[in-house]
């Protein structure tokens, strides 16, 4: 059966590809761009560790038809860092020991990234709202909602790494 | 491998959706059978056509398109009633892609907020014109075969529509069940009462007996204990994962006297 071409933009790069059909998004970024940060975890909408952005807005890669990102602008944890720079939300995840097996961080992170994005000045409740759709069986979730409101701040204060 | 047929007319997807094929909206359903190779199609048909983005609003009555996601309805002016529904839906990634239409189709544990469409007397539009009121749609949904494209519903006073999604992991969780009620009233005395309630049977059910305890009443203590106590004849629930079918037996009566007193926060 024919695959589909499908272009797109990922971290800022234009990307094209062809995909089979039914394919979901997860799989052609990691299997065909070669973008193994976003983590296949249930496959259901569940554990949210295949989010990524699209079009700024948090989407579960899994359960998205990948022909469908035609034309739109992808943003993964691999397009955090500024070069050797990790992004504030990284390094901050990193220093407070919000990542433990890091299996859920690379959605983690996106979930953040959404949220400060669209909110800079999140409280505590908001945060916690943000990341429900993020399961994370390690760290019982205090450090990362730490690490979001700190970073938060470093990033309204301007020290954006 | 599957077929996808991308159509930018909805007339278009719902001429192609036969066989075994089967219509994608938000893709969270459809997706995921297609992850657990659950899938009984070959085919996918979907849609761009932008009018299943509308949301219009006439008379007494709101009609959303079917592509209509969860976070577009928070978004949404006109829907602030119904913003506490969505926001009950999944998280914020799920919001972005669950649509409208496609919680018409999802089973318990999921489909909350079909729940409240059934409480504020909604009915579902077909491709062509046709229209479906929700009880008749929900007790055939399983053997659906044409193309919703909105919903429409009553829009309520903000005092008169209720909501409340019962779960055991908060802000997001699975339902244990749901519950919406729309009270409209007149000179004190409610008229037209619509209970709903997810996860007590096979699709959301109007609790009718409740319903005509309140009838005729204002909404008080008195009213609303009697609304508590018939509302115990209006379901036989299953078991699940989730809870037994004795307990939702049990705690339905609570969680609608907390939802309509106001006990615990709206």
């Amino acid at each position: 059966m024919a695959k589909t071409p499908v272009q797109f933009t990922l971290n800022g790069t234009h990307r094209a590809h062809f995909v089979d059909g039914g394919a979901n998004l997860l799989d052609v970024l990691r299997r065909e761009v070669g973008d193994l940060s976003p983590k296949y975890g249930c496959g259901q909408g569940t554990c949210g560790t295949c989010t990524v952005l699209i079009n700024g807005e948090p989407h579960l890669s899994c359960l998205t038809l990948a022909e469908s990102v035609e034309g739109k602008s992808l943003e993964t944890t691999s397009g955090m860092a500024n070069g050797p720079d990790l992004h504030p939300l990284q390094r901050i995840f990193m220093e407070s020991f919000a990542a433990q097996c890091g299996y859920c961080t690379p959605g983690m992170l996106m979930a953040a990234k959404a949220l400060l994005a669209g909110n800079p000045n999140p409280t505590r409740e908001e945060v916690i709202e943000g990341i429900s759709g993020n399961i994370c069986r390690c760290t019982g979730y205090e450090p990362i909602i730490d690490a979001i409101l700190q970073a938060a701040v470093e990033l309204r204060s301007g020290r954006v790494a | 491998m599957i077929a996808v047929e991308t159509f930018p007319s909805i007339d278009q997807a719902s001429s192609a959706l036969t066989g075994d094929a089967i219509y994608l909206g938000g893709g969270t359903l459809v997706m995921r059978a297609l992850n657990y190779g659950e899938q009984n199609f070959t085919r996918i048909v979907r849609s761009t056509d932008p009018t299943l983005k509308q949301i219009a609003a006439s008379g007494d009555r709101i009609t959303i398109g079917a592509g209509v996601t969860m976070a577009e309805v928070m978004a949404s002016p006109e829907l602030s009633f119904l913003a506490p529904v969505a926001r009950n839906v999944g998280g914020p990634a799920v919001r972005n892609m669950a649509s409208v239409g496609g919680n018409l189709f999802a089973e318990h544990p999921y489909g909350d907020f079909t729940v409240a469409l059934l409480a504020l007397k909604g009915s579902v539009t077909l491709n062509g014109g046709g229209e479906q009121e929700m009880e008749s749609f929900l007790s055939s949904r399983s053997g659906f075969t044409e193309v919703v494209t909105s919903v429409s519903l009553v829009r309520p006073s903000e005092r008169d529509f209720f909501w409340k999604k019962v779960s055991r992991v908060k802000p997001k969780g699975i339902s244990v069940m749901s519950i919406a009620a729309w009270l409209p009233q007149s000179g004190g005395r409610i008229s037209g009462a619509r209970i709903s309630f997810g996860a007590m049977g096979a699709t959301p059910l109007r609790a009718k007996s409740a319903e005509a305890a309140l009838e005729g009443q204002g909404l008080d203590q008195s009213s609303v204990a009697a609304a508590c106590a018939a509302v115990r004849g209006d379901f036989q629930p299953p078991d699940d994962a989730l809870a037994s079918g004795w307990y939702r037996s049990e705690v339905a009566p609570v969680h609608l006297r907390r939802m309509l007193l106001g006990e615990g926060g709206r």
